[in-house]
């Protein structure tokens, strides 16, 4: 061929190859190379799924799981968003966490209803109302089938309470605050013994802990209209957290920052309301060094939840039936108990939470601490809240408020209105 | 192979060189090569074209339809006109976004160039193990955002931090960096400065090496200083770089996003602080269309943003013909 004729042809090759590199990149991953199905689930914090995933592949060999994880739920919301907005990237299976899923209960479209795929029979399994959160109003669809529950204890230092002149036992450390107004007078007790740590970590996760526990709703009633201005409950909890702060019993560290881990390597804090998952967070930030040095003791008030996931299959999924089948299998009592003891997520199917397995559980990390019988307790008096569409954003900026007082940059009456205002704008 | 890129008239050459073959044949050889000539350079550069259609102008219309709709969790709602845009410009947070970003922008663009233009200056003299020395500017931006990011976190950490440390020694007590205004966006400005600093230097070198020398000598002679000559000759002379480089750091100034979102720690970071003191607009933007799902609203700020960059450009536009 001539060196003429060459030239246009090549250069028509030439632009062919970038524009095809260019956009062709979006070809999808399907392991059909062994003939395998490959499901990816995707998870954030700590699921204890790791076992669990070997028996199933061992039992359907033409199934092979992948796990895509992420550590921070706060990273893992935007990439979510992302995925169900452009109909790619959500895998097979996601988790969803109990503040998210109530999003996502407004559009339920875009998830597979579990019941087409036999959930339906399942329903006694489950705790009712756990059930009911992932269940569309008019009954027909079922977004997701429950995994944990946030099954409330108070962790502390055994260390530092020594330090402090304070009682180490679980027990007796529970009996020092029945009430939030007892576990303040055992701060200020704490904070005189000047032991250079603070009470708690942050007013955030306190105020939480206390919000869950006033009633069944919290920014929004059941028909999903904003009350967080007219809720007492609401008001209730910011007071009573507002009150801590004024007693200088936090460290004013931002929860899931660097801080925050340091402060659980170093001791920087005595006391962090932990819900059932948090246990493997904390187990993961303080390392090996500081094992036995933690404990977990009854949590002030009364039994609350307080996180606690789903699993959920994506319209987008190209296996949606064998997926539905995982999620079945994952989330089955026998799934959630395994799971348990893996990083103590607190089941939400009953057999489970009745399995001696689960009862008799003790954590190593934790002084061996009965938490099958602390969580137990707790989650039997638990009352659901229903939580609005829109309860993260807001939550996130009553979270902010209450760390500006922590700053000693608003008052908590500006600190208030604030709140409220913001919350106003998110909501509408 | 050698390619004649000229669009010249495509027949003489072909004329020229071809040893006859059959009529037809040739005929069509002629007609290749016209179109050749004509066409193949468009295919050349067509790659970018096609990659920027793709990549740059389709989000950027796509983005604009978005900001029009109520586009939230499962995608588009309804078209609500202009609402997104009435709603941004009475909307506290996206102003103070506004001004978080604009007075990062200064505090980091203004250090950032001048102490580049004496490192420069510095760096085109005569001096020891200059090749050395000119690599190390340029060693920071070989750095990740992500890395600079959390050790200067760490270092205007409140509790443990190396600047409240030194700020110690010498009796002054410990400011919790990420709690002001102030304090915090010269946290973040100093990041930005440390990155970007020695890459304008090199920029600007380039440009010194290129101002004949006897200019210099010239100056001298006449009995210049150092100082004199580098006012009088070195910036005039550089000032096509000079604009580049203000260009290029505003657009980068406006786009501030990793550093403060690293900066801001915790679960809830992507407002800039408690009270939102070091949010940028397009923290604000991730915020509205990520955080708080409200996909339009988050556009309509991705507009702005792309507006105000626009704005900017203009006025840098104006202002250095002005000064020509």
């Amino acid at each position: 061929m001539s060196a003429r004729l060459m030239r246009p042809l090549l250069a028509v090759a030439l632009a062919g190859v970038l524009a095809a590199t260019a956009t062709g990149c979006g070809g999808e991953g399907d392991a059909s190379d062994s003939g395998k199905t490959t499901l990816v689930v995707k998870t954030f914090s700590q699921f204890g799924y790791e076992d669990l995933y070997k028996e199933y592949e061992a039992a359907h060999p033409d199934i092979d799981i992948k796990e895509e994880n992420i550590s921070q739920m706060g990273d893992y919301l935007p990439k979510l968003q992302q995925w169900m907005a452009t109909g790619h990237g959500a895998g097979d299976v996601v988790a969803l966490e109990e503040g998210i899923i109530t999003q996502f209960m407004e559009k339920p479209d875009q998830f597979v209803n579990l019941l087409d795929h036999g959930a339906g029979s399942l329903k006694g399994e489950y705790l009712d109302w756990k059930w009911k959160q992932a269940l569309t109003r008019d009954g027909k669809q079922l977004v997701g089938l429950g995994t944990d529950v946030g099954a409330q204890g108070m962790c502390y230092r055994t260390d530092l309470f020594k330090k402090a002149g304070l009682p180490t036992d679980r027990e007796k450390v529970g009996a020092l605050w029945p009430t939030w107004e007892e576990y303040l007078a055992t701060g200020e007790k704490f904070k005189d013994a000047k032991t250079g740590a603070h009470f708690f970590d942050s007013a955030g996760s306190i105020y939480q802990n206390i919000l869950m526990q006033q009633g069944d709703h919290t920014y929004y009633d059941t028909d999903n209209k904003l009350v967080i201005d007219s809720n007492p409950g609401v008001k209730a909890a910011w007071d009573q957290t507002v009150e801590m702060i004024d007693a200088g019993l936090s460290g004013n560290i931002m929860p899931w920052s660097p801080q925050w881990n340091a402060g659980f390597k170093k001791g920087t804090f005595a006391t962090i309301p932990c819900p059932s998952w948090m246990l493997g967070t904390i187990e993961k930030q303080s390392g090996p060094e500081n094992a036995g040095k933690w404990d977990v003791a009854k949590v002030p008030g009364n039994g609350a939840v307080r996180g606690g996931s789903f699993l959920a299959v994506p319209k987008q999924s190209g296996h949606q039936k064998e997926a539905a089948e995982l999620v079945k299998f994952l989330t089955s009592a026998k799934g959630q108990t395994t799971a348990f003891k893996s990083k103590n997520n607190f089941p939400s199917a009953l057999k489970a939470i009745d399995d001696p397995a689960v009862k008799g559980f003790t954590n190593k990390y934790f002084n061996d601490a009965p938490v099958g019988k602390i969580f137990g307790e707790s989650v039997k008096g638990l009352e659901p809240v229903y939580l609005g569409p829109k309860n993260t954003p807001i939550g996130d900026r009553v979270g902010n408020a209450l760390a500006a007082i922590e700053q000693g940059k608003l008052a908590p009456d500006e600190a208030w209105d604030r709140a409220v205002d913001d919350a106003e704008r998110v909501a509408n | 192979m050698a390619i004649d890129m000229r669009p010249g008239p495509a027949g003489k050459s072909s004329e020229s060189t071809d040893t006859g073959g059959p009529g037809p044949a040739k005929e069509r050889g002629r007609l290749l090569s016209r179109l050749d000539a004509a066409a193949s350079p468009y295919l050349f550069i067509s790659p970018f074209f096609l990659i920027f259609a793709v990549f740059g102008l389709f989000p950027l219309g796509y983005t604009a339809w978005v900001s029009l709709h109520k586009w939230e969790l499962a995608g588009k709602g309804d078209f609500i006109g202009l609402d997104n845009y009435t709603e941004l410009f009475g909307d506290p947070d996206f102003w103070n976004a506004v001004v978080n970003t604009l007075g990062m922008l200064v505090l980091a663009t203004v250090p950032q160039l001048l102490i580049a233009l004496v490192l420069a200056s510095l760096l085109n003299q005569r001096l020891r193990g200059l090749t050395l020395l000119r690599m190390g500017v340029l060693i920071p931006i070989v750095t990740s955002v992500a890395a600079v990011g959390i050790v200067f976190s760490q270092i205007f950490d409140r509790d443990a931090g190396m600047v409240n440390g030194l700020l110690d020694l010498v009796g002054i007590a410990p400011v919790d960096w990420r709690a002001d205004k102030w304090s915090s966006w010269i946290a973040i400005s100093s990041m930005v400065n440390w990155r970007w600093t020695g890459y304008n230097a090199l920029i600007y070198l380039a440009a010194m090496q290129s101002i004949p020398k006897e200019l210099y000598e010239a100056a001298v002679i006449d009995g210049a200083g150092r100082i004199r000559q580098f006012w009088s000759i070195t910036v005039p002379n550089i000032r096509p770089a000079v604009i580049f480089t203000v260009i290029v750091s505003t657009i980068a100034g406006m786009q501030l996003f990793t550093e403060p979102l690293i900066f801001g720690q915790g679960a809830y970071a992507i407002s800039g602080g408690t009270l939102r003191q070091f949010q940028t607009v397009s923290m604000y933007m991730f915020e509205k269309a990520f955080r708080d799902f409200d996909l339009g609203y988050g556009s309509a700020v991705a507009w702005v943003i792309f507006l105000i960059i626009a704005f900017l450009m203009l006025v840098n536009y104006l202002f250095t013909r002005r000064a020509k």
